[in-house]
């Protein structure tokens, strides 16, 4: 049970928050709105990555599985690749360029000043624009926030892989402002 | 020298902000509504939960410009001073010193975020509102504090720049000015 009463005990992660606090609500919804489906060079699949794989990094099992399940809605393959984030991607065949920036977000996530020269430069030879480096450490301050929202509150989250499918489709498909 | 073209005349998380506009308004407005909007924590209150996570994130931008407006609310800088180092013994509130003690948490991680933390925060009268209004901001700070680090945006040297950002942030709050930033160049 989440350290606050929510109105509704059975929605787990973020899902209860968001419920209980229409308030803030619209702005964090709007915010993953924006960074995950507006239009980007990056595909909203590599961008979903990003936000798996730092929440990942956070021990936030409701948002690593959730837009893990997502990424997989968008790159239409198996939930099996929630896991292979946890192996650094050992499986999945991800772009040397994406992965530059997964090394950008994975510094963003210890600390902002971790984030090197070399790690810029590793990504911009990769063909990265300003653009794409920007929006991945913002992706990843952002999941910065919401995995200590979800897990600072003490919200619940189910287990199995299995059980954010659907999830991760409407995420995915019907996006973060849909009717709830 | 920031990782990415920032515009030269906004250091800080402004040029990051007018870099990227259609993120940069849900984070405004989230910022507004939290540290700006109707509360039972004072904004100075809040701004002293802004401060404390970014002191503990090493965020030299972000810690000045919130201790600047923290001193401006409270019309004296000791508390803010104390809250960042001695916070046992800063004159805050016992409810204050536990909810910013949960914010330390959360600077940490969410999952070191305490029941007991939690069960003594509402023993010193805190509302569940105001503990969620904490962890929020806690996390909003961690977005902010890695934003501004990871791009390696300008941090000023000048203490009188804060000065001038405590006061924009105070008087006018955390929306865009309606003006935009041109005015600033050359000044």
């Amino acid at each position: 049970m989440a350290y606050i009463k929510l109105l509704n005990e059975e929605l787990p992660g973020i899902s209860g928050l968001l419920a209980n606090n229409p308030r803030t609500a619209v702005p964090l919804l709007n915010l993953a709105e924006t960074l995950l489906r507006s239009p980007s060079t990056l595909t909203s699949g590599e961008r979903e990555l990003i936000a798996s794989y730092v929440s990942h990094l956070n021990d936030c099992h409701f948002c690593h599985t959730s837009h893990g399940a997502a990424a997989a809605a968008h790159l239409a393959c198996d939930l099996s690749i929630i896991d292979d984030i946890k192996m650094n991607f050992a499986q999945t065949d991800i772009s040397p360029k994406l992965r530059t920036l997964l090394n950008i977000a994975a510094k963003v996530q210890k600390g902002g000043k971790y984030v090197q020269a070399a790690d810029i430069e590793a990504a911009s030879s990769e063909g990265a624009t300003d653009e794409e480096i920007h929006d991945s450490v913002l992706i990843a301050a952002a999941f910065c926030m919401f995995n200590r929202y979800v897990d600072g509150l003490g919200t619940w989250a189910p287990e199995e892989n299995e059980a954010y499918r659907e999830m991760g489709e409407k995420m995915a498909f019907l996006g973060y402002n849909r009717t709830r | 020298m920031p990782h990415i073209s920032l515009p030269d005349h906004l250091p800080g998380i402004t040029g990051l902000l007018e870099f990227s506009q259609n993120t940069a308004a849900p984070i405004r407005e989230l910022t507004q509504i939290l540290l700006r909007g109707d509360n039972s924590l004072t904004q100075g209150e809040r701004e002293l939960i802004a401060t404390v996570v970014s002191h503990n994130n090493e965020c030299r931008f972000c810690t000045s410009a919130h201790t600047a407006a923290a001193d401006l609310l409270l019309g004296e800088s000791e508390t803010c001073e104390m809250v960042k180092y001695d916070l046992d013994n800063a004159p805050v509130s016992d409810k204050m010193k536990a909810l910013l003690t949960i914010a330390k948490m959360v600077q940490k991680s969410g999952k070191s975020v305490s029941p007991e933390a939690i069960t003594n925060a509402k023993a010193q009268g805190a509302t569940d509102i105001e503990i969620h209004d904490t962890v929020l901001i806690a996390a909003l700070f961690c977005l902010y504090n890695r934003y501004v680090d990871g791009l390696a945006s300008v941090t000023p040297d000048d203490s009188s720049f804060y000065q001038y950002l405590g006061e924009r942030i105070v008087n006018h709050g955390y929306t865009r000015l309606p003006q935009g930033y041109d005015h600033l160049k050359n000044s």
